[in-house]
């Protein structure tokens, strides 16, 4: 359960955005969160709600969007999404696929400010 | 009230990576090659780094950080083989992150060395997402815990570059299917290099030492460049 450290990490980067940007009034969080990231959606939810708590980003909304995970097929030459996460391989020719192009991504994407 | 849409495409790990790549740098500048351990706890990561820094010290300067939840056990451990060796105690936290290693080296006069192993808290979740700044990161799985083990956390197998079987003197008595566990392996991580090790036997930890010794011979590979934490 490490979701309160990513939480809090998040939290000081959204202030760091917000300060270069003269101070920002956030109400909504958009966050992209690849399914190989090692991160729990719901977790991070909690989380962030509960690491908010006393900043200014107190009140605002977390909205997370999912990253599948892609990769390449060498044999196919060909982005494919494997069967699973713990089935790194092509779904058509099975062969490996150890290029992962999407998946890992935790990033905030954007923010929603009052105007 | 009106809203407005400010884009951001913030990493969320910016601060480790940052730091993390500025300890990579660091290291290579300094010619020591260091490795991280991560594994369940009780997998063996203590005994295998007791190994590795026995057999190291012979003719290497070998150093070890140990991150675990509270206790100066494994330190006094490894301390058996090496002086150099110093315990994280993260409190509650169940990772290490860049800024406790950065901490860690601060306060620690570790002259010039060749290997410094950074053994994680046994979790085979948390750790994933962070970098340490280490050349490798290797994962351990013993031969007790079953061999599904790798398709059950496929980010931490996947995250790491070399995967380590321990405990192979017990494998017949634990049922443990080789072949399976390699496969397993194999499917969560194409390529990965697997070693299959018993710390009690030594059975295996020769080939572990080949490699290491290849990889600061010819390694000082660049710094992989972290594009999206730089920006």
């Amino acid at each position: 359960m490490h979701e309160l450290s990513i939480a809090i990490s998040m939290i000081d980067q959204i202030a760091e955005e917000s300060a270069s940007r003269g101070g920002l009034d956030v109400e909504v969080v958009h966050m992209r969160l690849g399914v190989f990231a090692g991160v729990d959606k719901n977790a991070l939810l909690f989380a962030y709600e509960l690491a908010c708590e006393g900043t200014p980003l107190q009140g605002s909304r977390l909205i997370i969007e999912t990253v599948p995970l892609l990769v390449y097929c060498p044999v196919c030459q060909q982005e494919r999404t494997p069967p699973s996460v713990y089935q790194i391989c092509c779904p058509e020719c099975l062969a490996p696929t150890p290029e992962i192009l999407t998946g890992r991504e935790m990033e905030v994407a954007s923010l929603e400010v009052a105007a | 009230m009106s809203t407005r849409m400010v884009e951001v495409r913030a990493k969320v790990m910016k601060q480790n990576d940052l730091l993390a790549h500025a300890l990579r740098e660091r290291f290579q500048q300094q010619n020591t090659c260091v490795i991280g351990l991560v594994s369940s706890p009780g997998s063996g990561k203590t005994a295998f780094l007791e190994k590795l820094l026995a057999g190291l010290a012979r003719d290497h300067r070998v150093a070890a950080l140990v991150g675990d939840l509270a206790t100066e056990n494994d330190a006094v451990r490894l301390q058996r083989a090496t002086p150099n060796v110093k315990q994280i105690t993260t409190g509650t936290i169940c990772h290490l992150d860049a800024s406790m290693i950065e901490r860690a080296l601060e306060d620690w006069r570790l002259g010039a060395t060749d290997f410094l192993f950074i053994e994680n808290v046994g979790n085979l979740v948390c750790p994933s997402s962070y970098d340490l700044g280490e050349e490798l990161r290797f994962v351990l799985l013993s031969a007790t815990e079953g061999e599904d083990k790798p398709l059950k956390y496929p980010t931490i197998f996947n995250s790491s570059d070399v995967a380590i079987i321990t405990k192979m003197d017990m494998a017949d008595a634990a049922e443990f299917d080789l072949a399976a566990a390699r496969r397993n392996i194999e499917s969560v991580r194409p390529g990965m290099k697997i070693f299959e090790v018993s710390s009690k036997t030594g059975q295996g930890m020769e080939e572990v030492f080949s490699f290491l010794l290849a990889q600061v011979a010819h390694s000082r590979t660049p710094v992989p460049i972290l594009e999206e934490a730089a920006q």
